[in-house]
């Protein structure tokens, strides 16, 4: 696994794209590529990683510009090869503006910028992205968002919970998310999105070590 | 080419809750506005286009719509169009 690469994207307005890269090199030896949006050429990256901020100023919606780079569209061909990509907060936005994943991102309900430890039930180990094999069923993860309410319609609430595609859920919502939803997978489980910054959690110095689990899990197959 | 003045609107679907919205409402009552019974936020784009006729005009723009100006999830849009 030695060469094994995440590429970590870059927009313009990203702003969690080094501690994502700290997070991966630092705490776990796994390499990471800077990939600036422009870019389209992913033949040497195993997994992707959209990182949080606020890619093109948030402007017009959350996400809704940053669809339409060229990294973007080459994504489509990454997902169907089956490699793992994990977007944070922001790149669960773009997820989800890009059709990636189902639902929409939209103002929390009470207009507060939330910057906040939360506490979230896994739900799913869809994808392997928290299923450590120790029986740990709840994690303390830190959340920063002012547009991080979940929402979608009620068809689309069944086949989540039908097909297991919740993987987290808050224990107190704080934003007023549908069905306390914090993070989604697809169908396949190698895309996962989630509002909480696991690369925020990775050392015991700044408060906690449980995203390490899901940035260690980008390696598996 | 005809050059068309096109104005977008923007609006979260009814089911969605507006807080932005809900707290313009409630800075609207301690203004001392009286009746209100709803209010909510929307979006207005306006956009100057050529094209050949207006039915070209209005493919261009429904195709703007539904996959950049809105997010069909959440929002719902509607448009009207001058001929300049």
């Amino acid at each position: 696994m030695n060469n094994f690469t995440v590429g970590v994207v870059v927009f313009p307005g990203s702003n969690c794209d080094r501690d994502v890269s700290w997070a991966l090199e630092g705490c776990l030896d796994i390499r990471t590529k800077y990939l600036w949006h422009e870019s389209s050429d992913l033949s040497d990256i195993d997994a992707l990683v959209l990182p949080g901020g606020f890619s093109y100023g948030d402007y017009l919606r959350c996400g809704a510009i940053a669809r339409f780079s060229p990294l973007i569209n080459a994504l489509d061909e990454f997902v169907k090869s089956g490699r793992r990509v994990l977007g944070i907060c922001n790149g669960f936005q773009i997820l989800t503006e890009s059709g990636f994943l189902p639902g929409a991102l939209i103002a929390n309900r009470n207009l507060n910028f939330i910057c906040d430890d939360v506490e979230l039930d896994i739900v799913s180990s869809k994808g392997g992205w928290f299923n450590e094999g120790v029986e740990k069923q709840t994690i303390k993860l830190p959340i920063a968002h002012g547009e991080g309410r979940y929402h979608c319609d009620s068809d689309t609430l069944k086949k989540l919970v039908d097909n297991e595609l919740i993987a987290l859920r808050y224990k107190n919502n704080p934003n007023g998310s549908s069905f306390d939803i914090a993070g989604i997978t697809n169908e396949k489980g190698n895309v996962l999105g989630l509002m909480p910054h696991p690369e925020r959690a990775c050392d015991e110095t700044i408060g906690g070590t449980d995203g390490l689990f899901t940035l260690k899990s980008l390696i598996l197959k | 080419m005809d050059q068309f003045a096109v104005k977008v609107f923007v609006r979260l679907r009814p089911s969605v809750l507006d807080p932005a919205g809900e707290a313009t409402k409630s800075a609207s009552i301690k203004l001392g506005a009286e009746g209100i019974k709803s209010l909510r936020i929307g979006k207005m784009i306006e956009v100057k286009i050529e094209g050949n006729g207006e039915n070209e005009v209005r493919e261009k723009i429904d195709l703007l719509c539904d996959r950049l100006f809105a997010n069909t999830v959440i929002e719902d849009y509607e448009y009207s169009l001058k001929k300049l």
